[in-house]
């Protein structure tokens, strides 16, 4: 890791952890659990939508698997209140291995049609959380049993919950970067088959990033049903969830360590805004069509990889591109023509 | 000599189209077979059969002394049968150097490694220095130009170490300096023990190049031999100019 890399990491994430400590108002604490929410669903989004280029709209149906594992275990007790953090990995690893026969059916569609195949999961999903009665209670919703945290600080642990499942999926973000699992998964992206030709294990990194990606959207889906205490299948399994995780991916910039989370900061605190100007309305809806027409037209490859373009060109202009240009022999006939004598003496 | 290639009565139908026709013909180990034949006379269908990319109505197909019935590109990627496409195919995102990496056919724990290790820039900078790329080793793929390309994706498929590689068409659309260096490199590689199979229609290029010369028409082999008795078969003449 590049030591500004490491600095920048460090710096954001002590920041977030010591900010509890200086905000008071618990709606700016509520606020910020959100965000890191969303921040850590579009991370997660990110190792798929973006790393594998599988845009999936069924990551809510995750989401809700772990919110009603929460919801159905802890029901009635949950001890001291920590408990159901402890649960959570286990969730994580649950929805993981449940994913991975769905990801190989789902995985065998691309683009459009594999949006279309996820999205009818989270409707099945949504679906089965309204008609399976016994377990869910269906539209009625499920209460899950209040934490004895102080007062004052109630929302701590769920903030530090939502902060650590982001570390979580940057940590695997960061690692798919590094790893030849990001090779892979840049080129499946590019061109599937091709790289299928080329001998890349394209099921097998498909498969890595669809699990990871699940599993970790289980697990925020379970802190969030803790956190908010009450779970229905149209809030638990909730299109609109997987259009913020999309949106703000798609805004921050796809394949990028930075960007989910970038998109998460920018778009869950104007949403809010949006929220409290226009009353609860769905008005805010239409600030989200918006936003992705201003994508669309303005940065249709996102913030951070429209800027990291620009500065890359910027330098290209400069005496340290030129070299490069210099370097490569073929984009110089003349060059280049002196050099096939030179090969061809070497022949004879 | 023995063949490296063997296909045998294979056939492919589009719709009412025999776009390959009780096509047979056999590949030598160390040999750089060219496969000719008027426009759409089947040569990137047999490819595309061959390397695994489209499944053949009937025939056989036999590769290292194996025959291949299940046709699947990545596992004879990595048994050794490499090819090209006719539209250079790179991963546009990847850098140069990247684009090689990824195409060595790293085992399956490596997978969990680093992207790049010591070894793996070790064997794409040789590569690249070898087809004299080595100075846009970190350059995005998507900034080569066409020629750049198809240089870029011959090298890549060599990462493999393979023992054929198929070629569909490594010369066209570059311009007359990078024929000659594709040439260079093509003899490079076979001097090193590669077997070629070559789909091209720089008849010159063939001609010097290549030895034997297979003549595709209508799907069907008609013609097979040195380049100079090809060239004034009357059988192929008549394939290229009509009757």
């Amino acid at each position: 890791m590049s030591g500004l890399g490491l600095l920048r990491g460090v710096a954001f994430f002590g920041a977030l952890a010591l900010l509890p400590y200086g905000v008071g108002a618990p709606w700016i604490l509520n606020l910020l659990i959100f965000t890191l929410m969303y921040a850590g669903l579009a991370s997660a989004w990110n190792l798929l939508g973006g790393y594998a280029g599988y845009p999936s709209l069924g990551h809510a149906a995750f989401f809700g698997l772990g919110a009603y594992a929460i919801a159905i275990v802890f029901e009635d007790s949950v001890g001291n209140g920590y408990l159901p953090f402890f649960l959570l990995p286990l969730i994580g690893v649950g929805a993981a291995l449940v994913s991975v026969p769905i990801g190989w059916i789902a995985m065998r569609t691309r683009a459009d049609v594999f949006a279309i195949v996820t999205i009818t999961l989270l409707f099945i999903t949504q679906t089965l959380a309204f008609n399976l009665r016994s377990i869910t209670d269906g539209a009625q919703g499920k209460a899950v049993a209040v934490p004895p945290f102080p007062v004052d600080t109630y929302g701590w642990p769920f903030y530090y919950a939502m902060l650590t499942l982001l570390a979580v999926a940057m940590g695997v973000s960061f690692y798919f970067r590094r790893s030849k699992i990001g090779l892979s998964l840049a080129a499946v992206r590019a061109d599937e088959d091709k790289a299928h030709g080329v001998g890349v294990r394209v099921t097998g990194v498909k498969l890595i990033a669809f699990a990871l990606s699940v599993g970790i959207t289980a697990m925020i889906g379970g802190v969030w049903a803790y956190y908010l205490g009450f779970v229905y299948p149209q809030f638990a399994v909730d299109p609109l969830l997987t259009i913020g995780m999309v949106l703000m991916t798609f805004l921050g910039g796809r394949a990028t360590l930075w960007g989910p989370v970038i998109g998460a900061f920018i778009l869950v605190p104007a949403q809010q805004t949006f929220a409290y100007h226009f009353g609860a309305s769905q008005v805010y809806l239409l600030a989200y069509a918006a936003i992705f027409l201003i994508i669309m037209l303005v940065l249709p490859r996102g913030i951070l990889p429209t800027i990291t373009d620009r500065l890359r060109h910027r330098n290209k202009r400069g005496p340290g591109g030129q070299q490069r240009a210099a370097a490569s022999p073929v984009g110089n006939p003349v060059q280049a023509a002196g050099m096939i004598d030179e090969l061809r003496a070497a022949e004879r | 000599m023995t063949a490296l290639l063997e296909v045998e009565k294979l056939c492919k139908r589009f719709g009412g189209v025999r776009a390959v026709d009780d096509c047979s013909f056999s590949v030598d180990e160390g040999a750089i077979t060219a496969l000719i034949g008027p426009n759409g006379s089947g040569k990137t269908t047999a490819f595309n059969m061959i390397t695994g990319y489209l499944k053949s109505d009937s025939g056989d197909i036999r590769f290292d002394g194996h025959t291949v019935n299940e046709p699947d590109p990545a596992r004879l990627y990595r048994k050794g049968l490499s090819r090209t496409f006719q539209q250079a195919r790179i991963f546009p995102d990847l850098s140069v150097e990247e684009n090689l990496v990824v195409a060595a056919g790293p085992p399956w724990r490596s997978l969990f490694g680093a992207r790049l290790t010591k070894t793996d820039r070790l064997r794409a900078l040789e590569m690249l220095e070898e087809f004299r790329l080595a100075g846009l080793a970190d350059l995005p793929a998507a900034e080569l130009s066409y020629g750049q390309r198809k240089l870029l994706e011959f090298a890549a498929v060599l990462m493999s170490r393979p023992k054929l590689v198929l070629l569909d068409e490594p010369t066209a659309g570059v311009n007359p300096v990078m024929i000659n260096m594709m040439e260079h490199h093509i003899r490079a590689r076979h001097k090193d023990g590669v077997t070629f199979l070559i789909v091209e229609h720089d008849m010159h290029l063939v001609m010097r190049l290549c030895d034997p010369v297979i003549v595709l028409d209508r799907g069907a082999t008609i013609a097979m031999g040195p380049p100079a008795e090809v060239q004034i078969n009357p059988i192929v003449l008549d394939a290229y100019l009509g009757n």
